[in-house]
C-alpha cells in the first residue's frame, strides 16, 4: 500500500512519461501518421496510353486528342482529383474507345482476348460474350466484377451482334462501353471500415492495387497485382509488402520515376513551347522531343538503374545523347542512330539537369532567355515555394528597353528593374538564381556574350553565392530544402492531394529517412507506400465552402525578365 | 409546296446531290412570308458566339469619339470599315473588382463572362456566358458548342462550367474539320436519309453506361459527385448528338460542306495564328450554316497574348509591358502591331459570316457575336473601359451600326443584354457590385 501511495503521488509524472512513451512509439508506428480523403482521379493522357498498351498490346493505335490535364498546386497528379470530363472531352474518349475496341476484336487480334469461339459468328452468343466480359472487365475496371456489372453489358453486346449480324461487333460495343465508363476513365478510390482502427477507413484491395501500380509504374495493375487484390492480400501487411517490393524491384519502376519527374518539371508544357526559327534555326520539334527524353533518361539512370543519390541530379555530367541533340550541344556523337550514353567534358558548362536544353528552353521566352522565369522554376518546382505574382499596375518599361544602349545584358536590365522598390522584393528571390544560367540563351544554346557584353553568371540561392550552372548545381545539391521539397512532391504525387495538417509529422520523418539512407529514391517510394496516408483514408472528399488555394502555375506569368 | 413537292423531293428530282456543292440561297417558296422561318413554322436558328483577343488595345487610338449611328471609325478600328454596319462598338464598360485583387489577364475576362471578379485566379464564380446560353439553345444541335483557338493550345479557352470543367479548344483546322464534317456528319441536303444502325446501338450503349454510374454515385463524396455530374452531362451531350444523327435533318440551303484542309503547324507565331484562324473560321461558319452547333467560342489569342512575330525576341505580352511609348505616335508601335492584326482577324471573321446567305439575309444576321478582351490598356492590366464589340442582328432582335458609350457602367450590362437578345428569360445578372437589371437598351432593335 505504501508503494501504491507513493506512486499515486507520482501519478501525474508517470502519466506524462507514459504519454511521452506512446507518442514516441507513435512516431514510428504507422497507426498515428494520419491520412486524408480518398480521391477520384482522372487518368492522365500518359496513363491512358500506358494502360491501353498494357491491356491490349503496345501496337494498338490511339487516335484522338485527350482532354488537357490540369496542374494544381504545382502538380498534374493533384489536378487529376479536380478535373472532370467536358462534352468535347467525352466525345474524344468515345471515339478513342471505339477505335481501340475495333482493333482488339479484329480477326488478327481477337484470339488473344476472346476465350471462346461463338457457335455462330453471325449472331449473338450470350455465353461467349459473357466469358469475354468476365475476363476483360476486371482488367479494364481494375477490380473484381459482379454479375450485376456484367448483365447489362452482355445484353448490349447481344443486341449489337444480332442487329449487325456479327458476334464480334457485339464484343466491340461491349468493350467500347467499358472504355468510356467512369470507373475506367477515373480511378475511383474506396475505403472500408476497419475494426482495428474505427476512426478511419482502410483502402480496399482494388484501390491499393491501383495506387501502387500508378504510383510506381504509371500504369494499370498487372495480373499479379489484380490476383493479389482478389485474394485480399493487399490489405495484409505481408501481402502488401510483397507486391510493393516486387514492383520496386522491376525495371518498370523507371516508368513511374519518369512520370513523376515529367510532372514536377512541367514537361507537359513543352508541348506549347515554340522557339523563333529565325533566331534559333537549330531548334526544332525533334530537338525538343529529344531534349525531354534526354532529361528523363538521365533521371531514370541515376535514380533507378544506379540507385544513386537524388541530389547528384544537379551535379552529374552523365547523360544521354542523340545525333540531333549533339548538333545543338555542339558535341561529337557516334554514327549510330538512337540513344547513346554520354558524359559532358569536365570543362563543359553542362552540369546537372539545370543545364539541360529541356529546362532551359521551357523556362524562357520564345525569343530570349529569362533569368526570372528560371528562378521561379527553381523556387516553385525544386524548393516548393510560391513566388507572389507581380502587382497588376507594375511598369516594366523603364528598365526593360532591350534596345537601351546602356543596358546590354539581362543582369543590367533586371538590376535597373530591381531598383524599383515594388519589384525588388520578388525579383531578389528569383533573379539571382536564374542569372547563374544566363550563359544559356532562350533555346538553351551556350553563349559567352549578350549584345557584345560578356555575361556575368554570378548567382546566389538562400544566401549562398556561386558562379554559373555548376555553382548553382552544387548549391541545389547541398540544399536541405531541395531534398525536403522532393519528398513533399513525391508524397503529394502518390496520394493525389495536398498533405493534410495531420500528415506533417509523417513528412518530417520521410525527410529524415530519405537523408539517412543517402537520398535513394527507391527507399523513399517504399516508405511513402508503406505509410498510413497511402493505405488509409479519413473518408470521402466533400466540397469545401471556400474554394481551395490558388494554383500558382494557373496564373498568367506577369514577371518581367 | 407541301404536300406533294417537298423540298427534298425537289432537290432529289431536279438537282440531286449537286445541290450540296452549289450553296443555293433558300428558295422563297420554302420560307414563310417574312423570310424568317421555314414554311413549316420552325424558325431559322439564332446563334451566339464569343470572339476573344488578348492584351486589349490603346484606348485613345481605339475608342470612337463620336457616339451613335454615325460614329467615325478610329485608326485602331479602321480594319472594320467593310463590316461597320454589322457591328456595334461599346466603350466605357468596366469590370468592377468589388474589393477583389486584379489578377492580371484573368480578372477582366472572368468578370466579363461570369459577372464577378474572382477572389483567386482559379476561381470560377459562375458558368461563363456562353454556357448560360448553350444550356438554353445548345441542345438542339449535334454540338452543344464549338471552341476554337488560333494560338495552338487547347487550354486557351474561356468557356468554363466551374473550376474543374474548362471546355478545351480545337487548335488544328484539320482536327476541327474532322470533328464537324468527318464521320458523324449527316448532310442536311443529302438526297437520302437512312438511319445508321450503328448509331442506334451506340446511343443505347451510352445510355446504359450513363445509368450504370448510379451505383458509383452513392459511394462518392460531394466533391467527386459534382465531377461525376459533369461527366454525366457530357455523356448526355453525346447521347443527344447521336439522337440528332438519327433524325432526318431539315434541309439547309446555306449548308455547304467545305473541303478538308491540309494539316498545318499550330503555334502562336502571328502568321500561323492568322492562317489557322482563317481556316477555322471557314469551317466554323459552315458548321453554323449546316446547323451543327448554335454556340461557339473563338480565342484568337489568349489573355496575356502569347502571340509573337518570327524574328523578334519579344512577344506581344512582353511588349505591352516593356516597349516604350513612341513620343511621336503616342503608342507602343510593336505591341500595337498585334492589336492591328487582331482587329483585321475580327473583321475577317465578321465578313465571313456576313458572306453566307441565309433566309432573307445572311448567316451573320442570325448570329449574335460578342468580341472582347481581358484588358483595355494592357500595360497596366486596366479592367476599366474594356473593349467590347457585338456583331450580327440575332435574328432581328439586335440593332447594329452603333457606338455606345458607357460611363464606367458594369460590363454585366452587356452580358445581360446578350442573354436577353438570345431569348433567355433573365432579368438580372452579375454578382455583388456587378449585379444589374439594366441591359444596354440601345442594342435591342
Amino acid at each position: 500500500m505504501r508503494e501504491w501511495r507513493l506512486s499515486t503521488r507520482l501519478l501525474p509524472a508517470v502519466l506524462l512519461l507514459l504519454a511521452g512513451a506512446i507518442a514516441a512509439c507513435g512516431g514510428e508506428d504507422a497507426s498515428v501518421d494520419g491520412s486524408g480523403p480518398v480521391a477520384m482521379r482522372r487518368l492522365t493522357a500518359d496513363q491512358y496510353r500506358r494502360t491501353i498498351a498494357d491491356l491490349f498490346g503496345d501496337d494498338i493505335e490511339i487516335v484522338g486528342r485527350f482532354e488537357p490535364d490540369a496542374r494544381r498546386d504545382g502538380l498534374l497528379a493533384v489536378g487529376t482529383a479536380w478535373v472532370s470530363i467536358t462534352p468535347a472531352g467525352f466525345e474524344q474518349y468515345d471515339a478513342i474507345a471505339r477505335h481501340i475496341a475495333a482493333q482488339v476484336v479484329s480477326p488478327e487480334r481477337r484470339d488473344g482476348f476472346v476465350p471462346c469461339v461463338p457457335q455462330d459468328a453471325t449472331r449473338a452468343d450470350a455465353g461467349c460474350s459473357a466469358a469475354f466480359l468476365r475476363s476483360i472487365a476486371p482488367r479494364v475496371l481494375r477490380r473484381e466484377v459482379t454479375e450485376q456489372d456484367l448483365g447489362w453489358r452482355v445484353a448490349e453486346a447481344n443486341q449489337a451482334a444480332d442487329t449487325l449480324g456479327d458476334f464480334y461487333a457485339g464484343l466491340r460495343f461491349a468493350l467500347g462501353g467499358l472504355l468510356v465508363s467512369p470507373e475506367f476513365l477515373f480511378r475511383v478510390e474506396r475505403g472500408q471500415a476497419d475494426s482495428a482502427s474505427p476512426a478511419d477507413l482502410s483502402l480496399d484491395d482494388a484501390t491499393l492495387a491501383a495506387r501502387l501500380s500508378y504510383f510506381l509504374w504509371n500504369t494499370t495493375p498487372d495480373d499479379g497485382l489484380l490476383a493479389a487484390a482478389a485474394r485480399g492480400e493487399l490489405t495484409t501487411e505481408v501481402g502488401f509488402a510483397r507486391q510493393l517490393d516486387r514492383l520496386l524491384a522491376s525495371p518498370r519502376l523507371a516508368d513511374g520515376v519518369r512520370a513523376f519527374f515529367s510532372d514536377v518539371l512541367g514537361f507537359d508544357e513543352l508541348e506549347d513551347v515554340s522557339k523563333d526559327p529565325l533566331l534559333f534555326p537549330r531548334f526544332s520539334r525533334e530537338v525538343l522531343a529529344d531534349a525531354r527524353e534526354q532529361t528523363l533518361r538521365t533521371i531514370a539512370d541515376q535514380l533507378v538503374s544506379r540507385d544513386g543519390d537524388f541530389r547528384d541530379l544537379f551535379t552529374t555530367r552523365r547523360s544521354f545523347m542523340t545525333r540531333a541533340l549533339g548538333v545543338v550541344y555542339r558535341v561529337p556523337v557516334g554514327p549510330r542512330d538512337g540513344w547513346e550514353p554520354f558524359a559532358f567534358a569536365s570543362d563543359s558548362p553542362r552540369v546537372g539537369l539545370q543545364s539541360h536544353l529541356s529546362l532551359l528552353a521551357l523556362h524562357a521566352h520564345p525569343g530570349r532567355s529569362s533569368a526570372t522565369l528560371r528562378g521561379i522554376f527553381v523556387r516553385e518546382a525544386l524548393l516548393c515555394q510560391e513566388v507572389p505574382a507581380a502587382p497588376a499596375d507594375v511598369d516594366f518599361t523603364v528598365v526593360q528597353d532591350i534596345d537601351n544602349p546602356s543596358l546590354k545584358t539581362a543582369r543590367e536590365r533586371l538590376g535597373a528593374h530591381g531598383s524599383e522598390r515594388t519589384c525588388a522584393n520578388c525579383h531578389a528571390l528569383v533573379d539571382p538564381i536564374g542569372l547563374a544560367l544566363e550563359n544559356f540563351d532562350g533555346a538553351g544554346n551556350w553563349r559567352a556574350q549578350e549584345n557584345g557584353q560578356p555575361i556575368d553568371a554570378r548567382g546566389s540561392l538562400v544566401g549562398k553565392s556561386f558562379v554559373g550552372p555548376e555553382g548553382l548545381g552544387q548549391a541545389l545539391h547541398e540544399s536541405e530544402a531541395v531534398s525536403a521539397c522532393a519528398v513533399e512532391n513525391l508524397f503529394r504525387y502518390a496520394v493525389g492531394r495536398e498533405a493534410e495538417i495531420q500528415e506533417r509529422r509523417l513528412l518530417r520523418r520521410l525527410e529524415r529517412d530519405f537523408a539517412r539512407e543517402g537520398h535513394r529514391f527507391r527507399s523513399l517510394m517504399r516508405a511513402i507506400a508503406l505509410s498510413d496516408a497511402f493505405r488509409r483514408a479519413t473518408g470521402t472528399r466533400e466540397v469545401e465552402p471556400a474554394i481551395a488555394e490558388s494554383g500558382a502555375s494557373e496564373r498568367a506569368r506577369e514577371e518581367s525578365g | 409546296m407541301r404536300p406533294g413537292t417537298t423540298r427534298r423531293t425537289f432537290l432529289r428530282g431536279s438537282l440531286g446531290g449537286l445541290a450540296i456543292g452549289l450553296g443555293l440561297p433558300i428558295f422563297d417558296a420554302w420560307l414563310n412570308d417574312a423570310g424568317t422561318a421555314w414554311a413549316d413554322g420552325a424558325p431559322l436558328p439564332t446563334r451566339f458566339g464569343t470572339w476573344f483577343w488578348g492584351c486589349g488595345m490603346n484606348p485613345s487610338r481605339f475608342n470612337p469619339t463620336s457616339i451613335g449611328r454615325d460614329f467615325a471609325l478610329t485608326q485602331e478600328l479602321a480594319p472594320l470599315a467593310p463590316v461597320r454596319d454589322h457591328i456595334n462598338v461599346l466603350s466605357g464598360f468596366d469590370v468592377d473588382l468589388d474589393g477583389q485583387p486584379n489578377h492580371p489577364h484573368i480578372s477582366g475576362v472572368m468578370g466579363t463572362l461570369t459577372g464577378g471578379a474572382p477572389p483567386k485566379p482559379t476561381d470560377v464564380l459562375a458558368p461563363t456566358l456562353d454556357l448560360l446560353i448553350s444550356d438554353e439553345i445548345g441542345g438542339a444541335t449535334r454540338f452543344r458548342s464549338l471552341e476554337i483557338a488560333a494560338t495552338g493550345s487547347p487550354r486557351h479557352s474561356y468557356s468554363l462550367r466551374n473550376e474543374t470543367t474548362r471546355n478545351p479548344s480545337e487548335v488544328s483546322p484539320l482536327a476541327l474539320y474532322q470533328r464537324v464534317f468527318g464521320g458523324g456528319f449527316r448532310d442536311p441536303n443529302a438526297a437520302e436519309f437512312i438511319p445508321d444502325p450503328e448509331i442506334v446501338l451506340r446511343k443505347s450503349l451510352i445510355s446504359a453506361v450513363g445509368e450504370d454510374r448510379r451505383r458509383l454515385e452513392r459511394e462518392l463524396g460531394s466533391h467527386d459527385r459534382q465531377r461525376l455530374d459533369a461527366y454525366l452531362t457530357s455523356l448526355r451531350q453525346l447521347e443527344r448528338q447521336l439522337e440528332v444523327q438519327l433524325s432526318e435533318p431539315p434541309p439547309l440551303a446555306a449548308c455547304v460542306v467545305p473541303g478538308e484542309p491540309d494539316g498545318t503547324e499550330v503555334s502562336a507565331e502571328i502568321g500561323e495564328a492568322l492562317r489557322n484562324h482563317a481556316l477555322m473560321t471557314e469551317i466554323l461558319a459552315l458548321a453554323l450554316a449546316c446547323d451543327q452547333t448554335r454556340v461557339f467560342n473563338v480565342v484568337f489569342s489568349n489573355g496575356a497574348s502569347n502571340l509573337h512575330k518570327s524574328g523578334n525576341t519579344t512577344g506581344h505580352h512582353q511588349l505591352t509591358h516593356e516597349e516604350l511609348v513612341d513620343e511621336q505616335l503616342g503608342y507602343q508601335p510593336e505591341a500595337t502591331y498585334f492589336v492591328d492584326r487582331s482587329m483585321e482577324a475580327w473583321a475577317g471573321f465578321v465578313a465571313r459570316l456576313a458572306a453566307i446567305e441565309e433566309g432573307d439575309g445572311t448567316l451573320l444576321d442570325h448570329c449574335l457575336v460578342m468580341a472582347h478582351s481581358e484588358t483595355s490598356f494592357a500595360r497596366y492590366h486596366d479592367v476599366s473601359g474594356l473593349p467590347v464589340m457585338t456583331a450580327g442582328r440575332a435574328g432581328g432582335r439586335a440593332t447594329t451600326g452603333l457606338h455606345l458609350a458607357g460611363t464606367g457602367d458594369p460590363i454585366t450590362r452587356v452580358g445581360l443584354s446578350m442573354q436577353q437578345l438570345m431569348g433567355l428569360r433573365v432579368e438580372r445578372w452579375g454578382l455583388g457590385a456587378m449585379e444589374t437589371d439594366e441591359p444596354v437598351g440601345a442594342l435591342f432593335a
